[in-house]
Formats: structure tokens, C-alpha cells, sequence
């Protein structure tokens, strides 16, 4: 046994440089995956834990079916039904600078916090401080410092344990913050409840219970990210693994002599196929560990974008640090096992069916892989068309990502079929024997390069596809923030009683002032921010409208209709001509429906007399302020000087628009990267498949060395095929993309956010994407072509003298 | 005198001098005239051969081609010369795999621009490849491939052809077959035939023969 091992490992030393590229594919794909599944990993347990730290993940809550919270008489009855219920006001509290959470609770009924454990133990914290005016703020160590600079706020106490932007308070003194008396968000029922209560449906109709969810409300909306991510770290995955097969299916292609002639000297073929499993078990805990090292590294180095975009998009709260878990670790390594095994699989299946007497080759490896041609590409349109049939008979996200791995994998797998029709149609037209014999000959290759090609198709489609939807994602949010975002001048006010001041002034002065001013609400459980707005031309000429009645803005002023954002409209397939349910006795037409990007709830426009009607007591402190763009710095100084406004507290809309698309850049910042990540592991697949081929192309390049075509000419050629196919591949990659595009905009933006998007074409973005495909496959030949340029001749004659 | 080898010797990486491959050979070849090179395993038959194409690099002496020197000539010249004024029929035949055999046939043609369509074709019906002509070569039987690489070797009319055990790997009567149809179109096309082997029957049957013995010749 340890001879025959020894006599398998020697295949290695001969080919180190096959060794190299083996385990390096391996550790790409291996890092890619890791790299994206340690940052979900992280994101997913700081959501866990902020949520285990507010120590309400487990337990009921009831909230409210519509309306803008629960009535503190309900909240009262209920209790005297004899139900054990703990009430929360919750609400986002504007600050001068930012904008938190602010969390009021109960502290005698409230379950236990863990985040305020340590507080409690500490001499700080004074149960009777926290019930008493002022009352005491309770937040993380930076929020809490943020929250001593400001004037006018009760003592701030520290709970590192809590989430980043959430400050906990007394529900008495929340109240007083948020303005907002005698309501309250939720009530969480309690765990020990006597027997024989009244049901709460019939107590309480206007609520709806809510079970514990396994998710919390973050990992619920974050969800589509992570799958997103994860999605990409598959295609990452799968495009290393064309690289892995490539290798391990050569490596056994070029021992098949040695396997036959280790079976003819009586060693079983259990005992060859066991140690050959061995090998590739050892192969992949190498290549694994490699890979996870790397992986740790790049998610350590992606990490803090990815905290930036779940924090800016989704208000979701994630660390930027990263720590090894034994986790991540094994299903790391277990990744590169299952991996090595799917790409060696078949090579090992093979070596179980290898008859003792046949002929070795590696000519007869090509010849398998293309009669397997046809039944990949049979397979191929299966599988796309699977993916169709999927989001045709079901809805979902998941729906919609069968429907880009049918497409993707179908096309990456009809791949060799097409491109050898192509180059039979090419070589049909070629004019001169050497044109005629590159076309044949890119086509005798194809089956040696065909995984690396379909690994490079994979990696265009995706730039192709992902680059559109976010191009087009931010010419539409540009486009929209345009129409949005339509005042010259923002300003916030540090209080109610300054917003009516301002507003007063704003009057005196002659400054088109437009309030904003919203309610927070529900509609069927769901949070939905109502706006409401004053008749003014700003909105009639700019707002975003996707679809909307001809007389819609006329109806909202006299306060009888309502217009609806894009995501209310989808989820709960509501459009113009429906009715809205807001509260039991407020009613109202839908005239239009407008698009609402970076934003995943529901939102809604009432005329503004209407909804202080409703809300007499909503905050008012913003406002939008219409005027020449030259007169903005003069205005902020003279509101600097009369009401001794902070800068942060006004914004002009450039800084606006700017900061805003900042953030959205911030984003993508993730995806752009594992974008140049893939087509950098396509683009390596090329070379290592080249390099594979290398032993095999001398037979081949020889005759045409001979009869008079020198190694610079056929060096260069080499070249040429490589970006010949590369160019093909992209002009295949190209319409895939974009149905790629089509997809992500159309099928799965909808499921995910809620939001269609136009698609644009950026025929610029395809062009770049040719010259880096161009660049990548002939760098990829750069090496054999130098090493073929430099080939001696004796070398090539080897093949005639039949001495290889 | 269309061929002449001058005291050339060649000695691969690692061989000392005196036990190089060839030592200080010299021959002649005319135009038109065929010439048999013989010898055991390893006397340095194909190597001559190799050198006489411009293939290869020898260490000392001269070769010519219709008075023009090898050592004169660059990568790219030698390339020249290999495309107009020579041809070679290997052992291996050594057809381009991804081209069918008409395009086999003509593939030396077209590159040396002296693609001769009647020519061609009556080398096709001569080597009896008129049925196979849009197979390709991993789809033919040994005989066949060697026809083929034949007539791909005499279509551009070349000066001279060198032809290294071209039957080496046929069965006698498909071998004797071959060898007559070559030496009846190398006759034809006035062509110059140099050619390696290792059977008496058939450096018999050409003008010259010459016995390579241990890197000199006898």
C-alpha cells in the first residue's frame, strides 16, 4: 500500500506547478465562499444578539391591525381582563445630528434585559432614579457619549451590550421625548398567564398577536441581502470549482497508465480507489485551510462595507469586527471536502470502470468530453428551463433565484455546443490555411478549455448582469431623487414649539416653507410612515409618480385620497382605484402610486390638514424650503443667527443629494468587489486550464512548426485563440447578462424591496467588461505562448521522433 | 547540387564531443536524385534528417540548400524554407488533427502560396483519397493517414522531401504500396527524395544509399 502511494504522490512531485494550481482553485473557491458566509455569519449573530440583549426575542407581542399604535385604555382593559401584558412606546427620536431609537418600557413588567444585567449590578444604576424625573437614558458606551453633549436630556447611563442606536428609557419619560402621549407600539405578553382568560381577539380586535418569530425584524428584512451575498459566493464557489475539475480530471487522465499498471501488479481497485480518495481528502484539507485563511482575511477586509450598507439601508445593527468561529472553520473545510468530491467525483467513478487492458491517452479524455457535449447542453436547457417554470408556478425569492441559476448554469452548460457551432461557421468563412486551421483548431480545444470558459461566461454574465441593475438602479435613484428631494434647503428643528416658531418666521419672511411631517402607523401589522403634505407645486410637478389618477393632487388636497409607495402597493397588491384602511374610521382612495427607493416600508401622502386632524400631536420640526439656489448660504446664516440653528440642523439639497448617493455607492461596494473577484478566478481558470493543456498541445503544434510556421508566429496564435474565445464567450455572456439584468430588476428587486426598476443599457460598461475579459485570456496565454517561443526545437521534434 | 551537408556535427545537451550524434558527416543530394539513409537504432539517422530540414541546430560545419547556408539563417528564414523549398513525411504521419483530410492535403500548399488545384487533385485520386477527403485523420486507418500525409507533403512540389521511416509503421504490403506510390510521384514531380529506414527492400529501390554507423558515415 505504502509503495502504491507512493508510486500515485510521484504524479505530484513531476507536476508541482499542476499541484500549485490544484490547490490554489481549491482555495480560491474555498476563500470566496467562506469569506461571504463568515460576514452573513457575523451580521446574522449581531442581529441575534441585539435582539437576545432587548430581551424580548421570545415572547408574543400584540400591535395594532392599522392605526399608529395602541390606545392606553386598551392597554388598561386588557390588564383588567387579568392579562399579564408589559406595554412599549417605541418610536425613531430625531436628534440634531441623527436620528435613533427610542425604546420606552415598563421596568416593573418588563422581562429582564440582559443588556442592562451589568447595570443593574452596578452602583450606577438606581431603580428609583430610572422611575423618577428626570429619569435616567440608558444606551451603548458612543451613543450614550453623543447623548451627554446634548442640552436639556436627563443623565445618561452606559450598557455596552446594547445595539449602537438604541437608547432605553422609562416609558413615562419616552413619552415625553417622542411626543407621544397615551399610545403605545406593542405590549408583550407575558410568559405566565392564568387560566381561563378571556380570549384577546375578542377583547381586542383592532390587535394582532405576533408569535415569536424565528427571525428577528432585522434578519427579516436584511434577508434578501445575505441571500444576495450568498448567491454570489456561490457563483464564486462554482466558478473555482471549474478549475478544481479541470485539474483533478487531468491529473487522473494522466495516471491512467499507472492505474492500469498498478491493477495489472495485482492492487484491488478498493484499495486504488481508497487511496486515491485519501489523496483527494488530503488535497482538499490543504487547499481548505488555505482558503479559509484567505477567506478570514477578505471578509476582515469587506466586513466594515458591509456593516456600513446593513446599517445605512436597513438600520440593521452589525459590528465591523470579525472573529474565527470553530463553525465557520469546519463548514469551511467541509465546503472544500464537498467541493473536492463534486469536481473529482467523476474522475473517480471513472477509475472504478477503468478496464484493465485499455489504452491509456489523454487524446481520449477530449474525445469523451465532447460526445458529453451534447447531453450538457440537453441538460443545460433543462435546467433553464426548469428555472422559468419555477417562477412561473411559484412566488418568492427564491422562485426568482431558481430562475438565475436555471438561466446561468443552463447557458454556462449549453456553452461548448454553441461555441463549437461558431467556430464551424468561422472556420466556413476563414480565407488562407492558417485562419482555417486557428478556427479548427480553437474548436479541438474547446474541450480542454470548455470549464474554464463556462467559469469565465459565468463571471461576465454576472458583472454584466449585477453592473446593469446597479447602474440602472442608480440612474433611477438619481432620476428620483431629482423629483424627491426637490427643495433647495432642509432644515430640522430642535423642537416642536422651534418647528412652530420657524414656521412662523419662514411666513413673515416670504419663504416657501414646505413641512414634513409624518405619522408612524401600521397597516395589517406591518409599520407604514404617513406623510402629510400642503398643496404646493413642488409635488405636482416632481413627485415620482409611477402610476396615479389624472386629478390625483386635487384630491389629496381637499383630504380625500391618498397616495401610496410602491412597496405598500406590491406587498399587499394594492393600486390606484383601491381602498386604504388607515384607521377604523379613516378611509381613503388610492389616486396613485409613487416609487420609494432605499426605503423597505410601506409610506403614504394625505393632505396635511387631514393627518393633524387625525395626529394633532405629530412632530413638527422639518421642513423643506423652496428658494433661488444662490440665496441657500445667506438664508442658513440668518437662521444660524436668529434662531442660533446648528449647521448640522440645515442641509442644502447638493450636500443632500451627495450624501445620499454616497451612501447608495456604499452599497455596492461589496458586490463590485466579488465581482472583479469572480472574473478574477475566471480569468485564472483560463490560465490553469492552459497550462493543463500545455503537454498536450505540443503534438498538435509540432506538424504546423514543420511545415514552415515559425514559434513566434504560432506563439502569437496561441494568444489570439485564447482572446478569440474569450471575445466569443463575452458575446455569449452578453445577452445572458443582460437577462441576468432583467431578473435581478424585474423579479428579484420586486420580492426583495418591494421596487421595480427601468432597464438601462450601458453598452460602455460591455466594452470595458470585453477589454478586461480580452486582457484576462491573453495574459492567461502569456505564459505557455512564452514558454512556446522559447520551446527548442529538439523539443519539437520529440513528437515526430514519437520519444514523448 | 541541391543538397550538400559539409562536416556538420551535432552533439545534444550533455554529450561530450566525441560521443556526439553526428560527427563530421558530409553528403550530397542533386535535384530529383533519391537517396536512401540507413543505419541502426540511434546511429543518428532521423537527426540528419531533422538538419537537413532546417529543423533543428547542428554545432559545426554547413548545410546548404541550393547554395544557400543554413548558419545564415534566422528562426523566421528557416521557416521560409521549410514552407517553400522542403517537405517532410514522419513516421507518426503527424497530420494536423483538427483538419479534414482535403484540408491536410492542401494545408502546405496554401501556406507556401503554391496551392496548384490539379495537382492536388490528381495527387488525390493517385494516393486513392478521393472517398476520405472530408474525414478526419483520427477516422482513418494507418495506411491511410500515411497517404495523406503524402500527398500533403508533394502538393507544394517541393525541392526536396525528407521522409523519416515513412512506412514504419505499416504492415509490408500496405508499406510496399506506399513506397511505390512515392517514389512513381516523386519521379513525376521532380522532386528530390531523402529518406530514412531501416529496410534493405527499400533503400534498394532508390539511386543512392548511404550507412549511417555511429554518428559517421560509412
Amino acid at each position: 500500500m505504502r509503495a502504491t502511494g507512493q508510486a500515485l504522490l510521484s504524479h505530484w512531485r513531476r507536476h508541482p506547478g499542476q499541484l500549485l494550481l490544484l490547490v490554489l482553485g481549491l482555495a480560491m473557491a474555498t476563500a470566496l465562499w467562506s469569506a461571504v458566509q463568515a460576514i452573513n455569519g457575523e451580521a446574522r449573530r449581531s442581529y441575534d444578539q441585539a435582539a437576545q440583549q432587548l430581551g424580548a426575542a421570545q415572547i408574543d407581542i400584540l400591535v395594532p391591525r392599522a392605526g399608529d399604535g395602541i390606545a392606553l385604555s386598551r392597554y388598561v382593559a386588557l390588564r383588567r381582563a387579568g392579562w399579564q401584558l408589559a406595554p412599549v412606546l417605541e418610536g425613531r427620536w430625531r436628534l440634531p445630528d441623527r436620528s435613533v431609537t427610542l425604546q420606552g418600557i415598563d421596568l416593573l413588567s418588563h422581562p429582564p434585559i440582559p443588556a442592562l444585567a451589568q447595570l443593574a449590578n452596578s452602583d450606577e444604576m438606581d431603580p428609583l432614579a430610572l422611575l423618577q424625573p428626570p429619569g435616567r437614558l440608558i444606551a451603548a458606551p458612543g451613543l450614550a457619549r453623543y447623548l451627554r453633549t446634548l442640552p436639556d436630556l436627563p443623565p445618561v447611563l452606559e450598557a455596552p451590550d446594547l445595539p449602537p442606536d438604541r437608547v432605553i428609557t422609562d416609558i413615562a419619560l419616552a413619552e415625553e421625548l417622542l411626543n407621544r402621549s397615551g399610545a403605545l407600539s406593542r405590549l408583550l405578553v407575558l410568559r405566565e398567564q392564568s387560566p381561563g382568560l378571556p380570549p384577546l381577539s375578542t377583547l381586542a380586535p383592532e390587535l394582532i398577536r405576533q408569535a415569536p418569530s424565528e427571525k428577528t425584524s432585522a434578519q427579516r428584512l436584511t434577508d434578501s441581502f445575505h441571500l444576495n451575498l450568498t448567491a454570489f459566493g456561490l457563483l464564486s464557489f462554482a466558478v473555482g470549482l471549474f478549475i478544481v475539475h479541470g485539474m483533478i480530471g487531468l491529473a487522473f487522465e494522466q495516471r491512467r497508465g499507472l492505474f492500469r499498471t498498478l491493477r495489472a501488479m495485482g492492487v484491488s481497485l478498493r484499495g486504488l480507489i481508497a487511496l486515491l480518495l485519501v489523496e483527494l481528502i488530503l488535497l482538499a484539507l490543504l487547499a481548505g485551510g488555505l482558503g479559509l485563511i484567505l477567506g478570514f482575511f477578505l471578509a476582515g477586509a469587506l466586513l466594515p462595507d458591509v456593516a456600513a450598507t446593513l446599517r445605512g439601508l436597513y438600520g440593521a445593527p452589525v459590528e465591523g469586527g470579525l472573529t474565527l468561529r470553530p463553525l465557520w472553520i469546519l463548514s469551511g473545510l467541509g465546503m472544500a471536502l464537498a467541493g473536492t468530491f463534486m469536481a473529482g467525483g467523476q474522475a473517480l467513478w471513472r477509475v472504478a470502470r477503468l478496464p484493465l487492458l485499455s489504452a491509456p491517452g489523454v487524446q481520449s479524455w477530449s474525445a469523451r468530453a465532447r460526445s458529453g457535449h451534447r447531453w450538457q447542453a440537453l441538460g443545460g436547457a433543462g435546467l433553464a428551463v426548469v428555472g422559468v417554470l419555477s417562477v412561473l408556478l411559484f412566488d418568492g425569492l427564491l422562485a426568482g433565484f431558481a430562475l438565475l441559476a436555471g438561466i446561468m448554469l443552463g447557458t454556462a452548460l449549453a456553452l461548448p455546443v454553441v461555441l463549437s457551432l461558431l467556430l464551424t461557421l468561422l472556420q466556413r468563412s476563414a480565407r488562407g490555411p492558417l485562419a482555417e486551421w486557428v478556427w479548427s483548431d480553437m474548436r479541438a480545444q474547446l474541450p480542454g478549455l470548455s470549464l474554464a470558459l463556462m467559469a469565465l461566461l459565468l463571471a461576465i454574465a454576472a458583472n454584466i448582469g449585477v453592473g446593469t441593475m446597479v447602474s440602472s438602479f442608480r440612474l433611477t435613484f438619481l432620476g428620483w431623487m431629482d423629483q424627491r428631494l426637490s427643495a433647495e434647503l432642509y432644515v430640522t428643528a430642535r423642537n416642536d414649539a422651534e418647528g412652530a416658531a420657524l414656521q412662523e418666521w419662514f411666513r413673515q419672511e416670504g419663504i416657501r416653507a414646505l413641512p414634513i411631517r409624518s405619522l408612524d402607523t401600521r397597516y395589517n401589522g406591518t409599520p407604514l410612515r404617513v406623510y402629510g403634505v400642503i398643496d404646493d407645486a413642488t409635488y405636482r410637478g416632481n413627485w415620482p409618480i409611477l402610476e396615479a389618477t389624472t386629478d390625483s393632487w386635487d384630491r389629496i388636497a381637499e383630504g380625500r385620497a391618498i397616495l401610496i409607495n410602491e412597496q405598500l402597493a406590491r406587498r399587499f397588491d394594492l393600486w390606484t382605484g383601491d381602498i386604504l384602511t388607515l384607521q377604523a374610521d379613516w378611509e381613503l382612495p388610492i389616486v396613485g402610486v409613487y416609487s420609494d427607493y432605499g426605503n423597505p416600508n410601506g409610506q403614504a401622502i394625505v393632505s396635511l390638514p387631514d393627518l393633524l386632524e387625525r395626529a394633532p400631536d405629530i412632530p413638527h420640526r422639518q421642513f423643506g424650503l423652496r428658494l433661488p439656489p444662490q440665496d441657500v448660504a445667506a438664508l442658513q446664516s440668518r437662521l444660524q443667527d436668529s434662531f442660533g440653528l446648528p449647521a448640522s440642523a440645515m442641509i442644502d439639497q447638493v450636500s443632500l443629494k451627495r450624501e445620499s448617493l454616497a451612501i447608495f455607492d456604499k452599497t455596492f461596494v461589496v458586490t463590485g468587489a466579488l465581482n472583479i473577484l469572480t472574473l478574477g478566478v475566471a480569468g485564472f481558470a483560463i490560465l490553469t486550464s492552459l497550462l493543463t493543456l500545455w503537454t498536450q498541445r505540443q503534438p498538435q503544434l509540432a506538424p504546423v512548426w514543420a511545415l514552415g510556421v515559425t514559434r513566434a508566429q504560432l506563439a502569437r496564435l496561441e494568444i489570439l485563440r485564447s482572446v478569440l474565445l474569450a471575445v466569443l464567450t463575452w458575446a455569449i455572456a452578453l445577452p445572458l447578462g443582460l437577462a441576468l439584468a432583467w431578473v435581478l430588476l424585474s423579479v428579484i428587486n420586486v420580492e426583495a424591496f418591494g421596487w421595480k426598476l427601468p432597464l438601462f443599457l450601458f453598452p460602455l460598461d460591455w466594452l470595458r467588461l470585453a477589454v478586461l475579459a480580452i486582457l484576462a485570456a491573453a495574459l492567461a496565454a502569456l505564459i505557455p505562448a512564452r514558454r512556446l517561443r522559447r520551446l527548442p526545437p529538439a523539443d519539437l521534434l520529440k513528437v515526430f521522433a514519437h520519444e514523448r | 547540387m541541391l543538397l550538400s551537408i559539409r562536416n556538420v556535427t551535432k552533439a545534444y545537451p550533455g554529450q561530450p564531443p566525441e560521443r556526439a550524434v553526428l560527427r563530421d558527416v558530409s553528403m550530397e543530394l542533386g535535384a530529383g536524385e533519391t537517396l536512401a539513409l540507413t543505419g541502426e537504432s540511434g546511429s543518428g539517422k532521423s537527426t540528419l534528417l531533422h538538419l537537413a530540414g532546417a529543423l533543428d541546430h547542428f554545432d559545426r560545419g554547413e548545410i546548404l540548400l541550393d547554395d544557400q547556408p543554413y548558419s545564415d539563417l534566422g528562426d523566421a528564414g528557416r521557416a521560409r524554407l521549410r514552407r517553400g523549398q522542403i517537405a517532410v513525411v514522419f513516421q507518426q504521419f503527424n497530420l494536423v488533427a483538427s483538419l479534414t483530410v482535403a484540408q491536410n492535403i492542401s494545408f502546405h500548399a496554401r501556406l507556401s502560396a503554391q496551392h496548384d488545384t490539379n495537382w492536388t487533385e490528381a495527387l488525390t485520386d493517385r494516393l486513392g483519397l478521393r472517398d476520405l477527403l472530408d474525414r478526419y485523420p483520427e477516422q482513418l486507418s494507418g495506411g491511410q493517414q500515411q497517404r495523406v500525409a503524402i500527398a500533403r507533403a508533394l502538393a507544394p512540389r517541393p525541392r526536396l522531401l525528407l521522409a523519416d521511416e515513412p512506412t514504419g509503421n505499416l504492415d509490408e504490403a500496405a508499406s510496399e504500396a506506399v513506397m511505390s506510390l512515392m517514389l512513381d510521384l516523386v519521379a513525376d514531380s521532380g522532386t528530390a527524395l531523402f529518406l530514412v529506414t531501416h529496410s534493405e527492400q527499400i533503400a534498394g529501390r532508390l539511386h543512392r544509399r548511404l550507412h549511417l554507423r555511429g554518428g559517421t558515415l560509412q
